[in-house]
């Protein structure tokens, strides 16, 4: 049942997406995000639309896989259309009760749900294709200019690590407390909210103490093995750029360049 | 009230490149007051089978029939089977959670709908049946030594009453006196309430010495099902799966081998012995 979150979680496979650098992905995005909220015209959107289906097509992860992941973003997705639909002034074309529907708030609606699609699966197709170690690799690499300034760089990367990659970990952990108390009659569905909130504590308690046991045994197994923070830390596989980054690089700088010259055009 | 597992089959995150197959076609019928042991190398199937038989997993294909009724019937109360059938994860003591240990036990009778009176002399009847004493009912269960906690959850389970009960590697990461500790505890257990057991471990060893019945799992099959002595005298393709019968049964064998008339058959230490006396009277 819970195992059935699959939203931007690593899709193990082999593509060029996949094979690129991390540094590469997450600029990319940015980039890509960027895109999205330059214009408010159908034409970058139309390219936006053809970047992302070529990476999708490229990434060889099946789409099925990744709008079963969008599944929960849809009724955020409706909200946030509906408000715009109905609260935007200008030229009335349809009323309802006391509920006017807009030209101006129609077309807004539409773009807010375009841009929200298109930056989930553009996002999302970054994790999907990024295990959670390369991306704090890459996240660590690109941010460490900033360690001049003294931000603790190292420190912050190692802990979004540990999280992502405690995140299954404890998903799982769940799933089997909350199997363990339904065998002794738990009933997680039933009852209003107060019960359910109650119901939550036999839950809660083990995972916690869980959490913690599993804290504890990590910090002492990262002890053991003279872990001391970043400072003279070298890594087995350092990231480095190869041609089909540069080309990456070079791709969404064309790709941008392309969304600014439609926008300005049209 | 038997259990008939009846060509159930599990496919877990069916249709993705995930996708695992973790039981197919099991068929099985465990009859009243049976000692049961279910082994299976890890990732046989044998954990996904027992959440099977309690109804926390439904399955892909096929059902579980619980005293003739069809367990995923529209009007079947699962939440009675689950107390029919109790079922004691792995490091059950992981799912502890109450201020002491008595409040801990309540938990399962309390879910039921029992008035107050009847949860507390269950909680009382259930720590009583694992050994655990007075001194301990007010303790924090997060106080308590590894198998104490252990013994306090089986008591949790316990403390329904149900007719079934299914423990899941009981003896894991125990130390070999709290495994003796737990397994004679079982054995006692089935023994004073005649309840059908199934015990689901990845050790012969371990079963050998309790069981009426064991079921080798592999690959997500049956592989063997039948008395212990019939399927340990399949030793060798036990061997194949990662399995071993137990050292007993090497001895007996080699013994036989090399012309000493013993019967293979023994299954534990105590059989042996007598085996391999009766052996030397005749010479």
């Amino acid at each position: 049942m819970i195992r059935d979150i699959t939203f931007g979680q690593y899709y193990q496979t082999d593509s060029v997406l996949h094979r690129l650098d991390p540094r590469v992905k997450l600029v990319g995005t940015i980039i890509y995000i960027i895109s999205l909220f330059l214009y408010r015209e159908a034409a970058p959107f139309l390219l936006a639309l053809i970047f992302l289906a070529a990476t999708i097509k490229i990434s060889h992860v099946p789409f099925k896989y990744m709008v079963r992941g969008l599944k929960a973003v849809v009724i955020l997705l409706l909200i946030t259309a509906a408000f715009n639909m109905f609260l935007t002034q200008g030229e009335p074309l349809v009323t309802v009760w006391k509920l006017t529907i807009t030209e101006e708030g129609l077309v807004s609606a539409i773009f807010i749900a375009v841009r929200l699609i298109f930056l989930i699966i553009g996002s999302s197709l970054m994790t999907l294709t990024t295990t959670p170690n390369q991306l704090t690799d890459g996240l660590e690499k690109l941010l460490s200019p900033l360690k001049v300034i003294k931000v603790p760089i190292h420190e912050i990367s190692m802990m979004m690590s540990i999280a992502l990659r405690f995140i299954p970990i404890l998903l799982e952990e769940t799933d089997k407390i909350m199997k363990a108390q339904m065998a002794r009659g738990a009933d997680f569905d039933s009852g209003n909210m107060i019960k359910k909130i109650k119901g939550m504590v036999p839950l809660l308690v083990p995972l916690f103490v869980s959490a913690f046991r599993r804290a504890n045994d990590l910090a002492m197994a990262m002890e053991a093995r003279c872990y001391q923070g970043g400072e003279g830390r070298t890594k087995m596989k350092p990231l480095k750029y190869h041609k089909a980054d540069v080309l990456a690089y070079v791709i969404l700088i064309a790709y941008l360049a392309g969304v600014i010259a439609l926008g300005k055009l049209f | 009230m038997p259990i008939i597992v009846d060509h159930l089959n599990c496919i877990y995150e069916a249709g993705t490149a995930m996708e695992v197959v973790a039981l197919s076609d099991i068929n099985l019928v465990i009859p009243d007051g049976q000692f049961v042991g279910l082994i299976g190398h890890t990732g046989s199937g044998k954990s996904s089978l027992v959440q099977h038989l309690n109804g926390l997993i439904k399955a892909t294909s096929g059902t579980v029939y619980f005293n003739g009724e069809d367990i995923y019937d529209e009007d079947f109360d699962l939440k009675k089977l689950r107390s029919k059938v109790g079922l004691v994860f792995q490091y059950p003591e992981h799912q502890l959670f109450e201020v002491d240990v008595f409040s801990d036990v309540c938990y399962g009778p309390k879910n039921l709908g029992l008035d107050k009176k009847e949860v507390e002399l269950r909680a009382y009847k259930a720590l009583k049946m694992v050994g655990m004493d007075d001194d301990y009912f007010y303790q924090s269960p997060f106080d308590l030594s590894g198998g104490q906690k252990r013994r306090v959850a089986i008591a949790g389970v316990l403390a329904m009453e149900p007719d079934v009960l299914i423990l899941d590697e009981p003896t894991a990461g125990l130390d070999p006196k709290g495994r003796d500790e737990i397994l004679g505890l079982i054995k006692k257990l089935q023994a004073e309430t005649g309840m059908t057991i199934v015990l689901v471990s990845h050790s012969m060893e371990d079963v050998a010495n309790y069981v009426d019945r064991i079921i080798v799992m592999n690959g997500g099959q049956v592989m063997l099902d039948g008395l212990p002595k019939d399927v340990f005298s399949h030793y060798k393709e036990l061997e194949e799966v990662g399995l071993a019968a137990p050292a007993v049964t090497y001895i007996m064998q080699q013994m036989k081998e090399n012309g000493f008339n013993v019967s293979a058959d023994a299954t534990t230490i105590a059989e042996a012995k007598d085996e391999i006396l009766r052996a030397l009277a005749e010479k």
